[in-house]
């Protein structure tokens, strides 16, 4: 294990790439959504020295895609004022100081600060004194019957079809599932002009008593509420067909997609549909703080697991900060609050700012976050995930790239496979390119739910580098820097 | 207290090897699995089953350990994924032609007739996709790979069936003399018997200073790469002379690039750390033999992590002043291939004393006597 460094010694120790004598920076950013953006020009008020990597040529994130672009295009507009936010701070960021590596995936963050990002050629090592992960939400897995069928993706992949090359799916597309996105994105593709057959929402009908307790913070977080209803009232008027009280929706067709089917109450309902989009939330993207071995809870009102940090989104890793999504479901707002209190944290952490000062700085951003905070219990507990998704049946595939259903996983419980790693073993489930991302959460519900045990108590995979996949030829070529040097 | 002939501790390949053979002639026999069975460097190796280029002092068992690879499915029940694909090691130069001549005429000379010197025509005819400038290679036409997790949990499960009790979620804490017998103190419980194996792998350093032994070892964390699915291009294992490689298309098509450039260890953590500047010498070694590789996605890289002694060899044997306590571990970096005969070997230490199979050149006295020396 390579010792931490003190912040300002500047040697590398033997051993290191040659791109790596470059002096380690204060502060490493990896991901360019609200949290990364913000955290990264609130760093660079307070003098430290910032880098951000982010897989995307422009900043924005998923929430603010191609933000930019779709400014310069004239298409901003009609993706709503909510997202045209998200402009200033991309000009913002712009403007900081900061050093940007756009297009670049950081595949492998080590608990010394050490971060190796790739533009798709080669691979870097970038160093900091202290690593912020703002990596974001993924989408909730839905595995339904038939949801691995050509055609069926998911809300997520389809808004950046349209974020980012305009594409609109056609009258033939249905959307199910629940969660402000589903609502969000039907009404983003009827002002833009498109269509879609139908939404089948799949919140729970009658708002839970466990909602109704949040209240309170629905009232403070009106405005939220108002943008859902504005959503709907869109819908009405463009004559979206939307079925509520859905509880079960099916994939059905030969070798793509050609039929959906739903369950209200006892009675299912069947359509022609020549696309499916899925969204059921979204959930942290903890891919790199467990492969940094970071401590995780599971949060059982948000059902995901998330790491474990402070009020300034600090890890029980000294050098790794957590802050948006990614360490816990809050959305863009609150992202970018929790960016800025990571950067106030980490300054104090490294000395630059007294505790103090942090404190009082902080102290506003609280306040903002309070507010924008208002309406998450309620969100959550109205848009709680089905049961039957975490724990799907025994038919229905968990694991897409190896093609392992939840019967399987079950089976490998009754063998003794107390833990995800072992029904890795067993299965090759969450052997494929995508690390168990798609099949984590599910095999962990599938777990729990066979033991009659919390998450919390099964675990998670264990990730290994890389975090994303990696050509063989760019991982070597940080061997024939070494060589070279 | 639970009774038995033999405690062995340890559930990876050479434990429950062991555990197979004492069951298999009706001792009754514990395993204490401080995980599960195959956890370990057991059930995530690059499952390489070669007699290439195996240190001479390790040739005799290693070549007598290959039948029951060959025979696998009639000693535990199931074929364990392995082939008999063929070792292939690679010469890029004539120098490093020259250096395989040398030591196959060496192993002639011991007697051995396994490892065969080929030519560059006939190394394009074995691996097409071989880059153009290798010059030629050494071959074991039957040496072979297997699934290392489902070849361990085979050995475990044929053992179970044979009557030897795995206790998994069992770690020893304790290891006390009394009375001419052991008495093994777990975390759950408590057990006693004459004979006790330690097959603990990493962590058997620790349990020999248990009973006094204290061996010069360190803990290595080889790493492996897999890569994504890719059309079948390679069947024979492939090393090479002058570079640190293990490469292999396995069945479903992901390619394990190997080798032994090291990662970190954490013997208290349970845990390996890959190291990515070294892994990226096993990717370089790999896209220099192969060039298609370069395009390649790897999928996951990880590390297991085991015992390795400073002549790099195991011991087996029993240990020098513990009574009735038999070691079999520090197998360095290539132990899986002897795992079926280790537990014969064993077996034969635990219930006759002494063994037939040449095992002299593992003794456990061998680092007292280098150290007096």
């Amino acid at each position: 294990m390579h010792g931490r460094r003190a912040p300002g010694h500047a040697h590398p120790p033997a051993g290191r790439s040659a791109r790596a004598v470059s002096t380690p920076f204060d502060f490493v950013v990896i991901g360019g959504g609200p949290a990364g953006l913000a955290a990264a020009v609130q760093a660079r008020q307070l003098g430290l020295t910032v880098t951000l990597i982010d897989e995307q040529p422009e900043p924005g994130g998923q929430i603010y895609r191609a933000v930019e672009r779709a400014e310069a295009e004239g298409r901003a507009a009609a993706l709503g004022e909510e997202y045209r936010h998200g402009l200033a701070l991309a000009r913002a960021f712009r403007d900081c100081g900061a050093t940007y590596l756009a297009s670049h995936q950081a595949w492998q963050v080590e608990r010394d600060g050490r971060v190796f990002a790739t533009d798709g050629t080669a691979s870097r090592l970038i160093e900091g004194h202290r690593v912020l992960v703002a990596v974001g939400a993924i989408e909730r897995p839905v595995p339904i019957p038939g949801w691995t069928l050509p055609g069926v993706m998911t809300v997520g992949a389809a808004q950046i079809l349209h974020k980012s090359i305009g594409l609109l799916p056609d009258a033939g597309v249905w959307i199910a599932g629940s969660g402000p996105l589903t609502l969000h994105f039907a009404a983003e593709i009827v002002a833009a002009g498109g269509r879609v057959a139908g939404i089948l929402d799949t919140a729970r009908a009658s708002i839970p008593g466990t909602a109704l307790a949040h209240l309170g913070g629905v009232l403070r977080g009106w405005r939220y509420l108002a943008k859902g209803l504005g959503y709907l009232a869109q819908l009405r008027m463009a004559d979206i067909r939307r079925v509520t009280g859905v509880e079960a929706v099916e994939a059905a067709g030969d070798s793509r997609l050609e039929r959906v089917r739903w369950r209200v109450g006892s009675q299912w309902n069947e359509a022609p549909a020549s696309g499916l989009l899925l969204h059921e939330g979204v959930i942290p993207n903890t891919q790199v703080t467990l492969a940094l071995g970071c401590a995780h809870d599971w949060d059982p009102v948000q059902q995901c697991f998330r790491p474990r940090a402070d009020a300034f989104g600090a890890t029980d890793v000294e050098a790794i900060i957590v802050a948006g999504d990614c360490g816990g479901i809050g959305g863009a707002r609150v992202a970018e609050c929790r960016g800025r209190l990571a950067a106030l944290g980490a300054a104090a952490a490294l000395g630059r700012i007294t505790p103090e000062d942090r404190d009082r700085r902080a102290e506003p951003v609280r306040r903002e976050l309070e507010g924008h905070d208002a309406i998450r219990g309620f969100l959550d507990a109205l848009y709680s995930p089905a049961p039957e998704l975490l724990a799907p049946s025994d038919d229905v595939v968990a694991c897409r790239c190896e093609g392992v259903t939840a019967g399987r996983i079950r089976e490998a419980v009754s063998l003794g496979c107390l833990g995800p790693n072992q029904v890795k073993s067993f299965t090759r489930c969450g052997m494929g390119p995508c690390q168990g991302r798609m099949c984590g959460p599910t095999v962990t519900g599938v777990i729990a739910a066979a033991l009659g045990v919390l998450p919390q108590e099964v675990g998670t995979f264990r990730i290994r580098p890389p975090l994303k996949p990696l050509r063989l030829g760019e991982l070597a070529a940080l061997a024939d820097e070494e060589r070279a040097a | 207290m639970r009774e038995a002939d033999a405690i062995v501790v340890g559930g990876g390949l050479h434990g429950c090897s062991a555990a197979l053979q004492l069951a298999l002639r009706g001792r009754r026999v514990i395993v204490l699995e401080r995980r599960h069975v195959g956890r370990h460097a057991s059930g995530i190796n690059a499952g390489g089953v070669r007699r290439l280029g195996r240190d001479l002092a390790e040739v005799p068992l290693s070549v007598q350990g290959m039948p029951y690879w060959h025979r696998i499915r009639e000693l535990v029940g199931d074929d364990c994924g392995f082939t008999a694909c063929g070792h292939v090691k690679v010469a890029e130069s004539a120098q490093e032609l020259e250096t395989l001549e040398k030591r196959a005429r060496t192993v002639r000379g011991l007697g051995f007739d396994h490892e065969e010197v080929i030519d560059a025509a006939e190394v394009r005819r074995l691996v097409p996709a071989l880059a153009p400038h290798c010059v030629g290679a050494m071959v074991v036409r039957d040496d072979g790979a297997a699934d290392p997790f489902r070849t361990t949990l085979a050995f475990g499960t044929r053992a179970r069936e044979a009557g030897a009790a795995i206790e998994e979620g069992e770690a020893v804490v304790g290891i006390e003399r009394q009375a001419g017998s052991w008495l093994v103190i777990g975390t759950r419980g408590r057990y006693r018997a004459p004979v006790v194996v330690n097959a603990a792998g990493a962590w058997a350093g620790r349990l020999a200073a248990l009973v006094g032994d204290v061996f010069p070892m360190r803990t290595r964390a080889s790493m492996m790469i897999v890569t994504e699915r890719m059309p079948p291009f390679v069947l024979p294992v492939i090393g090479a002379v002058g570079r640190a490689l293990s490469f292999k298309q396995s069945p479903s098509g992901t390619v394990i690039i190997g080798g032994g450039q090291q990662g970190r260890a954490d013997l208290d953590q349970e845990q390996g750390w890959v190291d990515v500047t070294n892994l990226a010498k096993s990717a370089g070694a790999a896209a220099a033999l192969f060039p298609r590789m370069r395009r390649a996605r790897i999928v996951r890289s990880w590390c297991g992590i085991e015992a390795e002694m400073p002549d790099r060899l195991p011991v087996i044997d029993f240990s020098p002043g513990a009574p009735g306590f038999i070691h079999v571990f520090g197998f360095s970096g290539h132990g899986f291939q002897l795992g079926p005969i280790c537990g014969v070997a064993v077996a034969d230490l635990a219930t006759r004393g002494t063994t037939d199979l040449p095992i002299a050149s593992f003794a456990a006295r061998r680092f007292a006597v280098a150290e007096a020396a």
